[in-house]
């Protein structure tokens, strides 16, 4: 048997409460392309920062091609060609390409060299890029091409991925996967993290499943059930969100010819949006991030005003209506932002069920505050959507992730909304949770609620929306009933693959 | 190595604690500095926090307790209001001097007429004054989203030069024989802000005070529009969201801050001080912006640091005639409370460990 190329051996790392990595040991083979899966909170990150040499661990050894390797630094990672493409990108937007990646290389060449070194890497693995356009332009998907070239340039025997495909259109996978194997077919290792199981079993050679930062087993993802991995992942059986029959209602939510400006300097503006959605359905919007999720999301909440017909619940006008008006009303909204948007960090769950509860609850009285209603209705949402926390004197920022996320969602939920807009209402939510949330919007849809679901996750508006739309560059497309779609024609919806094309492998 | 760590979530236990901590650290550094200074420094700070209260002049003391810490109290609360939403009025100086031309200008304009309502008019009258100073930056700050930290401090300049204004022209004593300054209020008793009880220094302004305390108090825990404050300082985001009119609450904040240092400025002039003249203010609002965070922001926490901020007035000034202590080691004293005391700060939000080197 050969060598594996990298082997982990007994990894353990601990944090003051967890314990992020326990015992962890597996291999990666030369040329292999191999999955790392686990839910949130798994210990992912944690392992492949070890690898990387961003963390050390506690105890356990690896070893490269059969040599001891502790790299102290990301530095002497690089110089042993490990190389790492992060989730989150960290470009300079009013920087060109070829300045972005001189940035993050020890000794530069000239400008002119590396452009055209970057020409050639890009040309060979189907990634055109041109070295000096500035990155503030390029998009979500351009950008990653960006951090790959600034991987491959360095030639690495391991490259890392981090969810590399959360910001793409599925054509843009597609052409990312083309790469991904062309990499392969020429002897780089590639460790790929996801918890999309179908982009893994079409994709890599072998899969290491963690949970609860220890490793729950092995298997090659082509021979193994996306159902089969989703449980390893979680430790139990998965309850697929149920959707019964429904009959819709009248429209209970009409925007049309909805055109705002982003707030924002970087935002998107929306562009004549028009949708309808009616009692009871699921409108599902896709799209990659940044094409006007937030500016949609702030217009139906009420948090960017607009012309008072563009948007009409049940008939009347509430486009310059404000956020405590449309409440009243029963139009309702989660958004993307837990902390800092959605909840106030550093206030307790109680004030936070006051922040939206307020008006529907009848949590205040001529302005005075009820705070035991308050307390009462903070300890409902607890209960009923299952949030792991002592108790709602808690600040919001000692949740994790997910369970802020149920906190959140359930608040809005349990207000009995006519109209709920949901902005990622599953994002970073491990699986059971995001199959509860989801039950939770059915449920809600099935007592007649219109629901508008904007995610990212298109697995996820298959699963729950009746139509769907898609946003692309603030505009959106017209909606389809989502039975029978399939993925080409969302992704199409989405805008392709934005001038991306395949790898002449 | 030690390293912060952020707690999960703010220690009560410290947030209540770091003031008492701030205050002892101050007493042993102030210490040093007097010691170095050639004083003995246990007679200093002794002389500062001791003789007010009980040494063989308290009598005297006492009283001027409640005369120095109620401007600060009463500006400070407004203050906090503003700085729990992160609007920063730092001018509330200007708007104590202007509440108290409005308050006097107000009272003078009926002299010598005898009547009960001319005083509560002046009271209005300062209230206004301080209000319509505070609007200035409130008003470009929501128009065309200045700073309003720069504009209200340039006010306070501004303010300073129409104090020096009416005390040479408006105001002016024609009865004064050519000196600056108007008549002395406290010889017009409509218009007289009297102590309440002879000789305990209780006069409106303080029972304005402490009404500030219990009003700021039921606002900011039991008032939607005190939760919205909150909010705002907070997560500004999720304020929007919850809701509220940011434009609308910089008007609020700032113009609430900007009457109660108008209110404080008017019983100065009607009371302690008599008079408006050339050298009224002595920093009142700008000591304000420390009572309110040596309060935590906290209406009872600033009651509290208005009375310890007064005592260190008193005792300092004790020290400097009875010790011979400069008064700018008294003024560095006072800063180094507000130093330690958000240097300590950072112990409730934040605990120390001690931790091997480890690029995180």
């Amino acid at each position: 048997m050969t060598t594996p190329l990298l082997s982990l051996q007994g990894l353990t790392k601990a944090y003051p409460g967890v314990v992020a990595n326990d015992q962890v040991s597996f291999d990666i083979g030369e040329g292999e392309v191999h999955a790392l899966l686990g839910e949130n909170g798994a210990g992912k990150s944690t392992l492949v920062k070890m690898i990387y040499g961003l963390v050390k661990p506690d105890s356990g050894t690896m070893l490269l091609r059969g040599q001891a390797f502790a790299p102290p630094e990301p530095r002497a990672a690089r110089a042993d060609g490990i190389a790492m493409v992060f989730q989150h990108f960290s470009l300079f937007d009013a920087l060109n390409v070829a300045e972005n990646i001189a940035l993050g290389m020890e000794n530069p060449p000239p400008m002119g060299d590396l452009a055209s070194r970057i020409r050639e890497v890009s040309e060979t693995y189907g990634l055109p890029l041109d070295p000096f356009r500035i990155v503030g332009d390029l998009s979500a998907g351009e950008r990653q091409r960006v951090e790959i070239i600034r991987c491959l340039l360095q030639d690495p025997k391991l490259l890392i991925m981090d969810e590399p495909t959360s910001v793409l259109t599925p054509q843009e996978v597609d052409i990312l996967f083309e790469t991904l194997n062309k990499l392969r077919s020429e002897g780089t290792s590639i460790l790929y993290i996801s918890h999309k199981l179908e982009e893994i079993r079409t994709l890599c050679d072998h899969a290491t499943i963690l949970r609860l930062g220890q490793n729950v087993g092995e298997c090659i993802p082509a021979e193994t059930s996306a159902r089969d991995m989703a449980e390893m992942m979680v430790g139990s059986t998965l309850q697929t969100p149920e959707r019964s029959g429904r009959e819709f209602g009248e429209v209970a939510l009409d925007v049309s010819g909805l055109s705002v400006p982003s707030p924002s300097e970087f935002g998107t503006a929306l562009k004549n949006v028009h949708m309808t959605v009616r009692k009871g359905e699921v409108l599902g919007i896709g799209g990659v991030a940044g094409n006007g999720q937030d500016e949609l999301l702030g217009v139906l909440s009420g948090e960017i005003p607009t012309a008072a017909d563009a948007i009409k619940f049940n008939g009347q006008a509430i486009g310059k209506k404000g956020p405590t008006a449309r409440r009243k009303l029963g139009v309702l909204t989660a958004p993307e932002e837990r902390l800092g948007h959605a909840a106030a960090p550093d206030m307790s769950l109680t004030e936070n069920a006051l922040l939206t509860g307020s008006v529907r609850e009848g949590l205040e009285s001529n302005g005075f505050l009820k705070w035991n209603e308050t307390k009462g209705f903070a300890e409902k949402i607890i209960e009923e959507f299952d949030v792991r926390t002592p108790g709602p004197e808690n600040a919001a920022r000692s949740l994790s992730g997910g369970n802020l996320q149920k906190f959140v969602i359930g608040r809005e939920v349990l207000q009995n909304p006519d109209v709920l807009v949901v902005n990622q209402p599953t994002w970073g939510v491990d699986a059971a949770a995001a199959a509860s949330i989801r039950q939770a919007i059915l449920d809600l849809a099935a007592k007649g609620t219109a629901v508008v679901c904007i995610s990212q996750d298109l697995d996820e508006l298959m699963e729950i929306s009746d139509s769907f739309a898609a946003l692309n560059e603030g505009r959106l497309s017209a909606p389809r009933t989502t039975i029978g779609l399939t993925v080409d024609e969302i992704g199409l919806m989405m805008g392709g693959a934005h001038g991306m094309e395949v790898a002449h492998v | 190595m030690i390293v912060l760590e952020k707690r999960p979530q703010p220690s009560k236990a410290w947030s209540y604690a770091t003031p008492l901590v701030a205050v002892i650290a101050t007493m042993i550094f102030g210490g040093i500095l007097f010691a170095l200074l050639g004083k003995n420094p246990v007679e200093a700070i002794g002389t500062i926090f001791w003789e007010p209260l009980f040494g063989e002049f308290a009598f005297y003391y006492r009283p001027q307790l409640l005369v120095k810490g109620a401007p600060l109290v009463l500006i400070a609360i407004g203050l906090s209001l503003g700085f729990r939403a992160g609007i920063w009025n730092i001018g509330a100086e200007g708007q104590y001097i202007m509440g108290a031309i409005f308050g006097a200008g107000a009272g003078l304009a009926f002299y010598p007429l005898d009547a009960w309502y001319i005083f509560p008019i002046m009271v209005l009258a300062g209230a206004f004054g301080g209000w319509l100073w505070a609007m200035i930056p409130a008003f470009l700050k929501v128009r065309f989203g200045t700073n309003e930290i720069l504009v209200s401090l340039m006010l306070v300049y501004v303010a300073e030069q129409f104090l020096a204004s009416v005390s040479l022209g408006l105001l002016k004593n024609p009865e004064g024989f050519g000196f600056p300054g108007s008549r002395n209020l406290q010889s017009y008793e409509s218009a007289h802000n009297a102590e309440l009880i002879a000789g305990s220094g209780m006069h409106w302004g303080v029972v304005a005070a402490f009404i500030a305390v219990i009003f700021s108090y039921v606002l900011l825990n039991r008032h939607m529009l005190g939760f919205h404050i909150r909010l705002t300082g907070e997560a500004p985001r999720a304020a929007k969201f919850a809701g509220v009119n940011p434009a609308r609450l910089i008007l609020f904040c700032l113009g609430i801050s900007g009457a109660l240092a108008g209110l404080a400025g008017m019983f100065e002039v009607t009371g302690p001080s008599g008079q408006v003249s050339i050298d009224f203010n002595v920093g009142y609002g700008f000591t304000a912006i420390i009572v309110a965070f040596l309060g935590r922001l906290h209406p009872v926490g600033i009651l509290l640091a208005g009375g310890l901020m007064a005592l260190t007035y008193i005792g300092g000034e004790i020290a400097q005639s009875q010790l011979g202590l400069p008064a700018a080691a008294i003024q560095v004293f006072q800063g180094m409370l507000l130093f330690f005391l958000l240097a300590f700060d950072l112990l409730t939000n934040y605990r120390i460990r001690a931790a091997r080197s480890e690029v995180a």
